[in-house]
């Protein structure tokens, strides 16, 4: 889960993280509120997940409660690169002296944790990490050890980070790391990490991506949900806690393991057709999990056909099959169905669907062959 | 022979009295797979189906001399079951179980790393290892492999490990052994492992690999191959025409350095000599070319 930058900065909160005073608001009428409890001077920054809001014109400081008006009605439904603004952090303005950059995420190469520092903060990181590869210092951390205020005073040291800024860029680090593991964020990022002409050290952004696997163990995260920006279908398939991303084609494809579906996605692309979306079950889904997929499948009008790929493991065909017998008595689909079913109770998943006669089903023995048959089934569809 | 397992592996199950540990575990043993003890902390002294329940592995391993572990529990409880066997002596564990937070993911491994080296975890997140006829630990439907060889499959994603098994017993090419190593982001055995246990195997005498998007173990894998293998390899990466998954902010960005798409995962493979097919279809069809030729 991606947070927005005030969740981010929420969650810092609870880390110790230094941010500025600030709050969320919804209206105009919220926006003068908040920026009056900021204290002018003060910053109102759009809340959406997505780069490049200051260049849109989504970032304003304001001086006044008028300029606080004029830029809330500005950036109130704006829309950045298709993100449109629904919510607003504002903050006090920050005197800024230096931009440094922090994070930390997991090296899946190393199999270790990994610290990134630079003094060169406040830009395009991947640009900094192109540009001047330097410029950007690392240290691994091994998960049983962990990292000392020491090791990250060398480290923001070695980044060549002001001397009045060295002592509060590593507790920052350590308090950071805190964030990260404890907090089970797969990305915890600051950029821009500041030193105030005060030689005060906080964080001027975040950045926060939590690992969903860790949520049994955060209750906390419960108040980040439900302001997402997943549209009407994808929040469906969030809910049904099924791994869907909306793409452009016709085909919709539904599969068990992200490989599958990725694959089918392959397959159908060279056999003439495109995917209307990747949509993978997961492990061991039983007949609720396959009837929702269809579910939401079903609320999409680009579907001219719907492809379903399973390979039985963990997850069991008869299961499988009792969900699209289950799916098919109460939801009307708009298109037909080819399915292709293999591995654990295959046997009986297709004579489960066999013996139900459904209309509009069609099965199919393998991968490739279904593949064909429901690009075929798109191709007599638009000849018609 | 096989990697890893053979029919003379002894295995418990972790979970054995789980709704899922019941299913698979008891599908391995009626494979043939020898299934001498499951565990489950409090129900030790009880069996299912005739296989002896233990409270702890460490009681198991001494009761029953398993050197395997398949663990079949929640994620909340399997980093503690991995390490647990590994304690207890256990030198193969396969963890079948997904969504393990990754933070213990990383915590299990540097752990095994560090202080029982020993040992080797397939998983989490895995299908498990099939060698057709010999033994079958996991959670793939042993009547989709063919026993008898000549290749060694390894696969990163579960159920494109069955489509790999498929493409070639539909075909008549049998497997030696089928590893499934789990699209985690810390997976405990990488292609590497599996590459040079099959480059040590007389009886593998060319090896599928199935990969997809996402992190760089493939590259590693071809960098390897072109050093190291030289036995024939036919590769796979799904997600050619994947859309782009969800990036992980720049850091994520700046660690992979660019490598991670399907497309340079295919360059890398076809530059160290590998086969590279553009689906598991293509891919089962050149190794039958290839097992022709031999």
């Amino acid at each position: 889960m991606d947070l927005f930058e005030y969740q981010g900065k929420q969650y810092f909160a609870r880390y110790g993280i230094p941010t500025s005073p600030g709050g969320v608001a919804d209206s105009v009428d919220e926006a003068i509120e908040q920026a009056k409890a900021a204290g002018f001077p003060a910053v109102v920054k759009a809340q959406v997940q997505v780069g490049g809001r200051g260049k849109a014109g989504g970032i304003r400081l304001v001086n006044n409660e008028q300029e606080a008006k004029e830029a809330a009605e500005f950036i109130l439904g704006l829309d950045i690169k298709g993100h449109v603004v629904k919510r607003l952090w504002i903050e006090h303005a920050s005197d800024i002296k230096k931009e440094y950059y922090a994070s930390f995420t997991l090296d899946r190469n190393a199999k270790l944790h990994l610290a990134m520092v630079s003094a060169k903060g406040g830009v395009d990181i991947e640009e900094v990490a192109a540009t001047d590869p330097e410029a950007i210092k690392r240290l691994h951390i091994n998960p049983i050890d962990g990292i000392s205020y020491d090791q990250a005073l060398d480290l923001a040291k070695s980044a060549g980070i002001d001397q009045e800024a060295l002592d509060g860029v590593a507790s920052v680090l350590v308090k950071l790391y805190e964030c990260y593991t404890l907090g089970d964020a797969d990305l915890a990022e600051i950029n821009p990490l500041i030193l105030t002409p005060q030689g005060k050290v906080h964080a001027l952004d975040a950045k926060v991506t939590l690992d969903d696997a860790a949520a049994f163990r955060h209750p906390e995260w419960d108040a980040f949900r439900g302001v997402s920006e997943l549209d009407g279908r994808e929040r469906l398939a969030k809910e049904k806690h099924l791994n869907y991303i909306g793409l452009e084609g016709s085909v919709g494809i539904i599969a068990n393991g992200a490989g599958l579906a990725m694959s089918t996605l392959d397959v159908v692309n060279q056999v003439g057709g495109s995917a209307a979306n990747f949509l993978d079950l997961g492990g061991g889904a039983g007949a609720d999990v396959m009837s929702a997929a269809l579910e939401v499948i079903n609320t999409d009008d680009r579907v001219e056909v719907v492809l379903v790929n399973i390979f039985g493991g963990i997850t069991r065909c008869d299961e499988v099959a009792k969900g699209i017998v289950d799916a098919l008595s109460s939801v009307e689909m708009r298109s037909p169905i080819v399915i292709r079913l293999d591995g654990t109770n295959a046997d009986e998943g297709r004579r489960i669907l066999a013996d139900a006669d459904l209309r509009g089903v069609i099965i199919e023995k393998t991968m490739i062959g279904a593949a064909k048959r429901a690009v075929e089934i798109v191709d007599e569809g638009a000849s018609k | 022979m096989s990697i890893f397992v053979d029919e003379n592996t002894k295995v418990i199950v972790q979970g054995l009295t789980g709704s899922q540990g019941k299913f698979h575990g008891l599908r391995n043993k009626a494979y043939g797979t020898k299934v001498v003890g499951g565990v489950t902390p409090g129900k030790g002294g009880t069996d299912v189906e005739g296989v002896p329940v233990y409270d702890s592995v460490q009681d198991a391993v001494a009761a029953t001399g398993a050197t395997a572990s398949f663990i079949v529990v929640p994620p909340k409880f399997a980093p503690e079951a991995i390490l647990e066997a590994a304690a207890a002596g256990i030198s193969f564990i396969v963890c079948i179980t997904e969504y393990i937070p990754a933070k213990d993911e990383a915590m299990v491994f540097n752990v095994l790393r560090r202080n029982y080296p020993g040992t080797r975890l397939l998983g989490p997140n895995c299908p498990g290892i099939l060698s057709p006829g010999k033994c079958n630990i996991g959670i793939t439907s042993g009547d989709i492999a063919l026993a008898g060889g000549p290749v060694g499959i390894v696969s990163r994603s579960g159920t494109l490990t069955y489509q790999a098994l498929n493409e070639l017993s539909l075909k008549g090419v049998g497997q030696t052994t089928c590893v499934g190593i789990g699209g985690d982001p810390v997976p405990g055995t990488t292609f590497i492992d599996c590459l040079a246990a099959f480059e040590q195997d007389p009886e593998t005498k060319a090896v599928l690999m199935f990969g997809e998007i996402g992190g760089s173990d493939e590259e590693k894998a071809a960098a390897f191959i072109k050093e190291n293998v030289t036995k024939p390899v036919v590769s796979y990466i799904a997600g050619v025409t994947a859309p782009p998954g969800k990036k992980m902010g720049h850091a994520g960005a700046i660690v992979s350095g660019g490598m991670g798409t399907a497309q340079a995962k295919m360059d890398a493979l076809a530059q160290a000599g590998v086969h590279v097919a553009r689906n598991p279809t293509e891919a089962g069809e050149i190794m039958v070319d290839i097992v022709k030729g031999l």
